[in-house]
């Protein structure tokens, strides 16, 4: 959003700022400004930095989602685990990090340090979301060289982290089984913005009768969202192909990502690209 | 509920804005909200008094357009209204639609009182 390229002025509100110029006279007297500038202006500016960060060192951000204990915590264990086994049968080891958010407690940041990976914990207290202000300071604490994703845990929670763009490249939402295969539809704003959904706990599935994958997927494709389901265990000792799907899905998505940062250019999530359609301005600086 | 720093940050942009424009006060703010935009605009009116508090817009009224979803449809090309967790087309029933209208959260526009030509701050 610049004030100074004009980017901001569009088809739709060109005739605005013709006809009285940007700054018309109202009937009281008043100046009336005309901004066309989003609500998160500022948390939009930290997070394209954020987003230049992670650029400068070629790593893939990627922001987890879903409600509390949906198994955002479980699936970065499965997916160290699996990163690890992986690493014995081929040479080019994914090499991550992660950043959590959670309102207090350390525990998250604990558990995948206790696999050797570097975590950050950021507590937010009463705020119920990330934003790009606190994965920056997040950032300052994480080395970012040698590294290939970086994943930031969002606060548990179906709602806000939705509204909030981090600078992450990628969004992934979880929806457990035990959940219901309605959330989609009753949280359109997370799911409709989602690069992938991991249906997890599928080991759970013989013992639920009101969980049919087949509807959740109808619900997210009612959302226009195009992007893969994967059905996913993080338990231990479950045959789990879904961790297989996802690993190639990571890998799929950091060589599209090197692809676009050869040419030049960013990824951003989905749901940012869709804004840029219907909102005002190409870009956000 | 994340109206109240979303309310911070119009403050924010506001103030920024009346400073430019050399303004003793804003008299009105008006925002444009999606449905998709993931804010209410109800939370948003309750929780401007709030985070206006002592700022230049302290006593500005808080006007929120709300816009309708829009789509477009990606196979027949047709355009309609749409419902917040139903984006499919209302003629073929295609779900590979793409939004036209509907996730805005904009800062549309401001009214400011100005300075007396005249007067000397």
């Amino acid at each position: 959003m610049c004030d100074t390229c004009g980017c901001n002025i569009t088809k739709g509100n060109r005739d605005l700022i013709r006809s009285g110029g940007k700054h018309a006279i109202t009937s009281e007297g008043n100046e009336a400004v005309e901004v066309l500038q989003n609500l998160l202006h500022e948390n939009n500016h930290r997070a394209a930095h954020n987003r230049e960060h992670f650029d400068k060192h070629q790593v893939l951000a990627i922001n987890l989602m879903s409600s509390p204990g949906s198994g955002k915590t479980a699936l970065l264990e499965a997916t160290i685990d699996a990163l690890n086994a992986d690493h014995n049968n081929t040479n080019d080891k994914l090499s991550i990090a992660v950043i959590e958010g959670d309102l207090e407690t350390e525990n998250d940041a604990r558990r995948i340090r206790d696999k050797n990976i570097p975590a950050i914990q950021i507590t937010t207290g009463s705020a119920c979301h990330l934003d790009a202000y606190m994965v920056h300071d997040a950032l300052h604490e994480l080395n970012l060289n040698d590294l290939d994703i970086v994943f930031i845990e969002n606060v548990g929670n179906l709602v806000c982290p939705a509204s909030f763009d981090l600078g992450h490249h990628l969004n992934v939402t979880l929806l457990s089984v035990t959940e219901g295969d309605d959330k989609p539809a009753k949280y359109p704003v997370m799911f409709r913005g989602s690069d992938l959904t991991l249906i997890t706990k599928v080991d759970l599935l013989p013992y639920l009768d009101d969980f049919d994958a087949s509807k959740a997927e109808e619900n997210i494709r009612n959302l226009a969202n195009p992007a893969p389901i994967v059905q996913i265990s993080a338990r231990k000792n479950t045959e789990s192909e879904g961790i297989k799907e996802w690993l190639d899905w990571l890998k799929h998505q950091i060589k599209h990502y090197k692809t676009h940062l050869e040419q030049g250019e960013t990824v951003l999530p989905m749901i940012q690209k869709d804004r840029l359609h219907s909102s005002s301005h190409p870009h956000e600086h | 509920m994340h109206e109240l720093s979303i309310c911070q940050s119009i403050i924010e942009q506001v103030t920024e804005i009346s400073r430019q424009n050399n303004a003793q006060s804003v008299t009105k703010i008006i925002l444009q909200i999606g449905p998709l935009s993931g804010v209410e605009a109800p939370l948003l009116e309750r929780a401007f008094p709030i985070a206006s508090t002592g700022s230049i817009a302290q006593n500005a009224i808080l006007e929120t357009q709300i816009l309708p979803i829009k789509i477009h449809c990606n196979l027949c090309g047709n355009e309609n209204k749409a419902d917040i967790s139903k984006l499919i087309c209302s003629a073929c029933g295609a779900w590979q639609t793409s939004l036209i209208s509907g996730d805005e959260m904009l800062l549309k526009s401001v009214e400011l009182e100005k300075f007396e030509e005249a007067s000397h701050v």
